[in-house]
């Protein structure tokens, strides 16, 4: 007895996975906050806000800066700054490899763009961090861009505003990543002295050596809702206690009610808060 | 060179390393040469370097922050609290006289035995510990006191309370005000510097490491994890992470590095302390002359130039 009537003899045509389904991806999206199918484009006219529930998305660091700032004609700066690999390091890939592929992948050379643009006609200096160049993560080039920015602002007496998206010091850069947070925060020392005001904008996650150094030495610091902003991260703080940590705990409206955050902040109404704040500090725009 | 020499030389290597520990700064590019040197001799061992030296600096008979302070300021006066909320006890603040100069000394410190450990959690302190370091800072910038920090933490406490009370933002304001102290200020790594936890203790005019301590952005296991997957391959992670005194005084992150007394500093608290006591004294003879403005800016520059990147 043969099986062969198991068999199908005919030839039936292949069609790849991707065919087989109607596509739509990229089309819907899914919302974290209230698990409503929203249509992409309604996204678009609202922020990247949820409509429904005003769920805030993560936004790339160039689209931040569009929401921010009055127009697209800002000066970018330092662009061409890149990592040496000071340690030489290798992991599952090179450091150096890692490096190429976020490069190629995002148009840019290291995890923050730093500009100079106008918001709401006033002359600003905003660094905005973009968390999917390995994780947003604080190396020697974003120490060296946030510094400059820094000094930039004291040369010009032009608002520092600092967007945060990140994990922290970058691991692959060892120490001198960790030293970052100390030349950042003694540059700040110096704006601070100057009386330039800085703002300090946290988005969500914004945690470890980023939270520890610049994100929360802010003249205001000013989170958006739902944003994790901490220094440890929850899996870490989870190991180390051994207990599940409770719904809410190191979000922005939980930092700003133990605290320290000056305000949580719609993404809508960023613009406005932030225009208000610098003309208390320094009157309205020339 | 047999084993016996290769010791003497090492020995010998580490006692003119503590004679020039007391010249200043001409004398840095010789004690570079030394340390590679030195370095070179170990390596003949066949060790991994990295991985011992972090065994070295987690040794638990390692001389902690309160048996220096207490071998270079026998008439030590400690200060408690942050004036805020509490009493940290993994962090020790105080005053004494370091050979006739008066020091405010701010040491972490871990604890020996079971009860010890439990008091100081395990040399990882909570945000009023930080505060109450930066009071005690603050202190002795009024009154142009030189500061002296130890550093030797597995890193600031994650848990639910310190987060509550702002862990970051501890952190971040000893970072800024640091550089704003109008007096010398020191730091010596003496055993683990664990990342922010260490760092936020960290910005001096001068940074020196033991010999055997290491400074970390991560601990290695923590890394291991991360890569690897596997917390176990600490070793691995160690030496990529080039944690040493020697790999930091290479990257141009420390100042100096401070020798041990043959085989770490836990074979001989009275020689450790010495050659930490004459490190310190002569960073604060160097610093001395200085004005407040002139120290200020020299410790932001230092930090200032730290960074290593193409300008395309």
């Amino acid at each position: 007895m043969s099986m062969d009537w198991f068999k199908s003899s005919k030839k039936v045509a292949k069609v790849s996975d991707e065919e087989r389904h109607v596509r739509t991806e990229g089309l819907w999206v899914k919302c974290e906050g209230c698990r409503q199918v929203i249509w992409r484009k309604d996204l678009a006219d609202t922020l990247n806000c949820c409509p429904k529930c005003d769920f805030h998305f993560k936004v790339d660091a160039r689209t931040r800066l569009k929401y921010l700032l009055d127009d697209e004609n800002w000066i970018e700066h330092d662009a061409g700054l890149e990592s040496t690999d000071p340690l030489g390091f290798v992991d599952s890939k090179s450091y150096k490899s890692r490096l190429a592929g976020m490069q190629k992948a995002l148009g840019m050379k290291d995890a923050v763009i730093s500009v100079t643009g106008k918001l709401l006609g006033r002359t600003v200096n905003v660094c905005a961090l973009e968390l999917k160049f390995i994780g947003g993560s604080m190396g020697s080039v974003m120490g060296e861009k946030i510094t400059r920015a820094i000094e930039r602002s004291i040369k010009d007496r032009a608002p520092l505003i600092i967007v945060s998206a990140s994990g922290g010091a970058r691991m692959q850069e060892g120490a001198v990543s960790l030293m970052q947070l100390g030349k950042i925060s003694a540059s700040l020392m110096l704006l601070d002295r100057a009386k330039v005001p800085f703002i300090s904008v946290l988005t969500d996650p914004t945690t470890g050596g980023t939270t520890a150094s610049f994100a929360m030495l802010g003249d205001l610091n000013i989170g958006e809702p739902g944003a994790l902003i901490g220094f440890a991260g929850p899996r870490v703080i989870e190991q180390t206690i051994r207990q599940k940590l409770p719904e809410g705990f190191q979000r922005s409206e939980f930092v700003r009610d133990h605290g320290f955050l000056d305000a949580v902040v719609k993404r809508s109404e960023m613009r406005e808060f932030i225009d208000k704040s610098l003309t208390f500090f320094l009157g309205p725009a020339a | 060179m047999s084993e016996a020499q290769n010791s003497q030389r090492i020995a010998d290597l580490q006692k003119e390393m503590a004679e020039l520990q007391m010249s200043s700064s001409g004398a840095r590019a010789r004690m570079q040469e030394l340390e590679s040197e030195m370095l070179k001799l170990k390596g003949e061992a066949g060790e991994n370097i990295s991985w011992e030296r972090v065994k070295l600096a987690r040794h638990p008979k390692r001389p902690h922050s309160l048996d220096y302070i207490q071998r270079i300021a026998p008439d030590f006066i400690e200060i408690h609290g942050d004036r805020n909320y509490g009493d940290d006890a993994a962090i020790v603040c105080g005053f004494g006289t370091v050979a006739g100069e008066h020091v405010m000394i701010i040491g972490l410190q871990k604890g020996r035995d079971t009860k010890q450990k439990l008091l100081r959690n395990f040399g990882m302190p909570k945000p009023e510990g930080y505060r109450k370091a930066l009071r005690a800072m603050e202190l002795a910038s009024k009154f142009g006191r030189p500061i002296v920090t130890l550093l030797d933490t597995p890193g600031a406490y994650p848990g639910i309370d310190a987060e509550e009370r702002g862990q970051a933002q501890a952190i971040a304001l000893n970072l800024r005000e640091m550089a704003r102290i109008e007096s010398p200020l020191i730091v010596i790594v003496i055993g683990e510097g664990g990342s922010g936890g260490a760092l936020a203790l960290g910005i001096g005019n001068r940074v020196y490491m033991l010999e055997n301590a290491v400074y970390s952005v991560i601990s290695p296991e923590s890394c291991a994890a991360i890569i690897y997957r596997d917390s176990s391959k600490g070793d691995v992670a160690a030496a990529a992470l080039k944690i040493t005194a020697s790999d930091l005084s290479k990257l141009g992150l420390v100042d100096g590095i401070i020798p041990e007394p043959p085989g770490g500093a836990q074979e001989d608290y009275d020689r450790a302390a010495e050659f930490l006591q004459t490190a310190l004294l002569s960073a604060i003879r160097e610093l001395k002359g200085m004005t407040p403005e002139q120290l200020i800016t020299q410790r932001c520059d230092k930090f200032r130039k730290m960074g290593s990147f193409f300008t395309e």
